[in-house]
């Protein structure tokens, strides 16, 4: 058993980050340059992260598996970021913002964190702008907002479609200042491999260079992990293909605690798979539910063409189940239905699995023009990956696994377990409880990185003093012996399956039975079928080639070996919560009009998960306490 | 499902940095919904199975935003179709039995690494020199503290939509970075915000292209038809203004 503190500040929550900020210790500039800090990942998190902490005066090392910090899966994000500026006049606050992502978590995640990260919301927008961003504006040069899932008023900022570009470009370029005046040292095309932990510390890192092949250890007074989430366990996801568990995986497996990994989001408006060689899927904005339909054929296995089908045969589900909200419920109840339909038999496409978001009467109601206004990108973007122009046929969308709630374990100071080891972004668990709102995720990135580890950071340091490690002592050598070890082991299996292979048949049993939808039997089944997978991975695998140069096959499968770990723990974590709440619905608990149905009486804890062994955990609870937020039902009837 | 495709794939091949590159030959069917990568995917799953080299190419968010993937197809750095980064081009731009060749981007400044993966970090390098307003993490003016014309601040986004990709120096029979330096200098040149150091950025920025063994512009447009994100050289032309007035103003004047 691990003591779970979270170190939550007292007082009231809209002065906890305010007094807390004047409690916690600091380093004095000249003392600073004596700490070295690894950052791992350098998306949104980790390259914010690294730039704020050198500009403060911080040796820094920042490491990515990718060729350039830019690169970063980050770099996708379509839609926006949010933050309570208010300057629509339209009601917007801090406790308003707060308010909605507790909510919108379905009552799953720690107040105090959320509080704060709405707090800091807006200097991120003042941040980003002084950098350069170009977020969009109105005639009179101020900027504007669009709205979005989850909430009541104007908040999102954004740059056409391409915010989470823009935003990455901004700490990127803050980044590469620090790089050019030598104050970070960026190493790319490093993947981390292990951790390295001394006296109860976490004190360096293993990582490969994938050019040459080469394991090489680093060393630090603290280790930020900022490595993103871990959708791709999924195999298809809207995630970049490299995404992966591992960093945060091989932390766990030396002490971290993972912490609800079941609660996953599943987007609802993806393009389909098209068949066996879809590699990812593709994301189309939310947005597009504004104004299109969505229906599928009444009568099951109907192959008509979409336009053949009479208006009284096609069953536009969501509109007459949720006569109020329609077309516009949220992520996880449009992505449950839509599932539902194609199970039934009536998805229709080559797969079978998808449903028709038709535009037919937008045109009509608001005029081509209009509706090019709105759309056109991605209408253009949609008949370039399909072949189909959705002016004259439906789109077809299906959904897609898109983001991770779950994440390593982090207290109040994103300090996970093992101290001197922080986790950052999407590899935390920290704000979105079981569900994430629309455009809180690069907003939770950079909150974390410009704005609570440059004081959590100096708190920890000021506080422990921690003195320089050398790489000689016998942890670096033990963690590279281990990491060295794995990859012997994987090159020497030659076998017969390839890694993609078995990275797909994961991905079945994932989607299947730990994905939109969840039952008892399903998980169990989940768990023994990958079990077996396991077992096959590591006795029937093949990776040509060696280990000394670059090797994108031994590359995955060091992730594949990991994610095949990790989806075990996720259909545990989704087997122990006998509740249904955010992304994370099982079927026996639902309400008779067939809602989520929560159980705070004996669910309202954050499972974080202690690795034993492989296939082996034990489960750690974090009581949640809503002071401010009172835990209530949803309904979209 | 759409019926597949055959295809001759001619795809460039170096086994390491140091090694000499040749072409080898594949005949393939594919399905035309397919993009050019996931054909790549599915020949390095056989290649794989039958423990042969898979063939080493890079991609990341297969959204054509992130500027990892990029391959020379027929001769057109990612490929033959307008504003289509090479994760983006599917296989119905093709025709049953036509002959492609794939190869890496090349150009003086990028090393070619393994088959079609190359070494862009130079043009990091660029931007680390002056790519950037320098700005610390802290208490900046309220956002709307400046307010910005729309079109002056969709301008800068037209030049900031620039992936990195570094498509431009490939297509360039200079191998000149021309379009990606000037696409990062007119986003601030553009803005209220890059002004303080508008022509000390600009030098830098061009004087670290010219050290990283870039070459010169000769307007031949090449970069601007390629590119995927249709950066235009008007970019270019903006740049070399705000070069030449560095150049002559005594801002830039050492002693
Ligand atoms: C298609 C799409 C659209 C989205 N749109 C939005 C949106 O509109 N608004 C919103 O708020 N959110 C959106 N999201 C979610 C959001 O983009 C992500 O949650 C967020 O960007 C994650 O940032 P990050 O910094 O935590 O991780 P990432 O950006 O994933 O960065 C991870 C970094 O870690 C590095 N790394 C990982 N493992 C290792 C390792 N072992 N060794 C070395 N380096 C490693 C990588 O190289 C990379 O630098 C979207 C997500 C997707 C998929």
């Amino acid at each position: 058993m691990v003591k779970l503190d979270s170190k939550v500040p007292a007082g009231h929550i809209s002065e906890k980050w305010e007094k807390h900020k004047f409690e916690m210790k600091l380093v004095n500039p000249a003392n600073k340059r004596k700490y070295d800090i690894i950052v791992v990942g350098t998306g949104l998190a980790g390259a914010s992260a690294a730039a704020t902490l050198a500009e403060l005066g911080y040796k820094v090392k920042a490491f990515s598996f990718h060729d350039t910090p830019r690169r970063a899966h980050s770099i996708a994000a379509q839609g926006g970021i949010n933050a309570a500026k208010n300057y629509q006049n339209d009601g917007d606050s801090v406790y308003r913002l707060f308010y909605d992502t507790v909510k919108g978590g379905d009552f799953r995640s720690r107040e105090a964190n959320v509080y704060r990260l709405a707090e800091v919301s807006n200097n991120i927008i003042d941040q980003a702008v002084a950098q350069g961003v170009p977020f969009a504006r109105e005639y009179g040069g101020y900027l504007t907002n669009r709205s979005f899932g989850g909430a009541q008023v104007s908040r999102t900022f954004y740059a056409r479609g391409e915010t989470g570009q823009q935003l990455l470009l901004g700490a990127y370029s803050a980044l590469s200042r620090q790089i050019g005046a030598g104050n970070v040292q960026m190493y790319t095309r490093r993947e981390m491999l292990d951790l390295v932990v001394v006296d109860g510390h976490a004190r360096g890192i293993i990582v490969r260079n994938l050019l040459t092949g080469e394991i090489e250890r680093y060393a630090g007074q603290a280790v930020i992990l900022a490595t993103g989430g871990y959708s791709n366990v999924y195999f298809l996801s809207t995630n970049a293909m490299n995404s992966n568990v591992t960093a945060a995986w091989r932390a766990h497996k030396r002490g971290a605690l993972f912490a609800n990994p079941a609660f996953t989001q599943i987007h609802p408006t993806a393009i389909p798979a098209h068949g066996g060689a879809q590699s990812k899927l593709v994301l189309m904005s939310e947005s597009l539910r504004n104004d299109g339909r969505i229906w599928v054929p009444k009568k099951p296995g109907d192959t008509r063409k979409p336009n053949e089908i009479p208006e009284e045969e096609r069953d536009y589900y969501l509109e007459v189940k949720y006569p109020a909200f329609g077309n516009l419920v949220p992520r996880d109840v449009a992505s449950r239905n839509a599932k539902y339909v194609c199970d039934e038999g009536r998805g229709v496409g080559p797969t079978g699995r998808a449903v028709y978001l038709d535009f037919a009467d937008a045109i009509k109601r608001m005029g081509r023009k209009a509706v090019e206004e709105k759309y056109g990108n991605l209408f253009e973007m949609y008949e370039n990956i399909t072949g189909d122009n959705p002016y004259e046929v439906p789109m077809m969308i299906y959904p897609a696994p898109h983001y991770t709630m779950g994440g390593l374990w982090v207290d109040y100071h994103l300090m996970s377990t093992i101290p001197g080891l922080f986790v950052l972004g999407e590899a935390n668990f920290s704000d979105h409880g079981a569900n994430r709102l629309g455009a809180s995720a690069l907003m939770q990135g950079l909150a974390d990185g410009y704005f609570v580890i440059p004081y959590t950071l100096g708190n920890y340091l000021g506080t422990e003093r921690p003195q320089k490690v050398s790489t000689d002592r016998p942890e670096f050598a033990e963690a590279e012996e281990n990491v060295k070890n794995t990859i012997k082991k994987l090159l020497s299996i030659k076998g017969k399956k390839t890694v993609d292979a078995i990275h797909k048949e994961l991905g079945h049993v994932m989607i299947d039975k730990v994905g939109i939808s969840r039952t008892k039997e399903g998980l169990e089944e989940a768990i023994k079928k990958i079990r077996e997978l396991r077992e096959e991975f590591w006795n029937n695998i093949n990776i040509p080639e060696d280990d000394k140069t670059l090797n994108q096959t031994l590359e995955r499968a060091g992730r594949i070996a990991d994610f095949l770990e990790l989806g075990e723990l996720m259909a545990r974590d989704a087997l122990n919560r006998n509740e249904s709440c955010g992304g994370h619905f099982r079927e026996e608990y639902q309400t008779e009009e067939g809602e989520a149905l929560r159980n705070d009486e004996e669910y309202s804890y954050v499972a974080a998960w202690e690795f034993k062994k492989v296939g082996e955990w034990e489960l750690n609870k974090e009581p949640l306490t809503f002071e401010y937020v009172k835990p209530s039902m949803r309904s979209y009837k | 499902m759409a019926e597949k495709i055959n295809l001759t794939l001619n795809i460039w091949r170096k086994e390491s940095p140091e090694a000499e590159g040749y072409f080898e030959e594949f005949k393939i069917s594919v399905t035309p919904d397919a993009s050019i990568l996931e054909m790549l995917d599915e020949l390095n799953n056989d290649l794989e199975a039958q423990n042969k080299r898979p063939i080493a190419f890079e991609s990341d968010c297969r959204e054509g935003i992130c500027g990892t993937c990029g391959i020379v197809v027929n001769g057109h750095p990612h490929g033959p179709i307008p504003k289509t980064a090479t994760c983006q081009l599917h296989m119905r731009n093709f025709k049953d039995g036509e002959t492609l060749y794939l190869e890496p981007f090349r150009a003086k400044a990028y090393k070619n690494i393994k088959d079609l993966v190359v070494d862009r970090s130079p043009l990091d390098k660029i931007i680390q020199a002056g790519g950037f307003i320098s700005v610390n993490t802290g208490n900046p003016p309220d956002a709307n503290s400046i307010p910005i014309p729309k079109e002056t601040a969709l301008q800068a986004l037209d030049a900031a939509e620039c992936i990195g990709c570094g498509a431009c120096v490939a297509a360039c029979k200079n191998a000149s970075a021309m379009l990606f330096v000037g696409a990062k200098v007119s986003q601030f040149a553009l803005l209220p915000q890059g002004q303080p150091e508008r022509y000390e950025r600009v030098q830098a920025m061009v004087n670290t292209m010219d050290e990283m063994g870039f070459g010169s512009c000769t307007n031949t447009y090449a970069c601007e038809a390629e590119c995927p994100k249709g950066i235009s050289i008007t970019n270019i032309a903006r740049m070399n203004r705000d070069y030449l007035k560095a150049k002559i103003s005594s801002h830039s004047m050492q002693y």
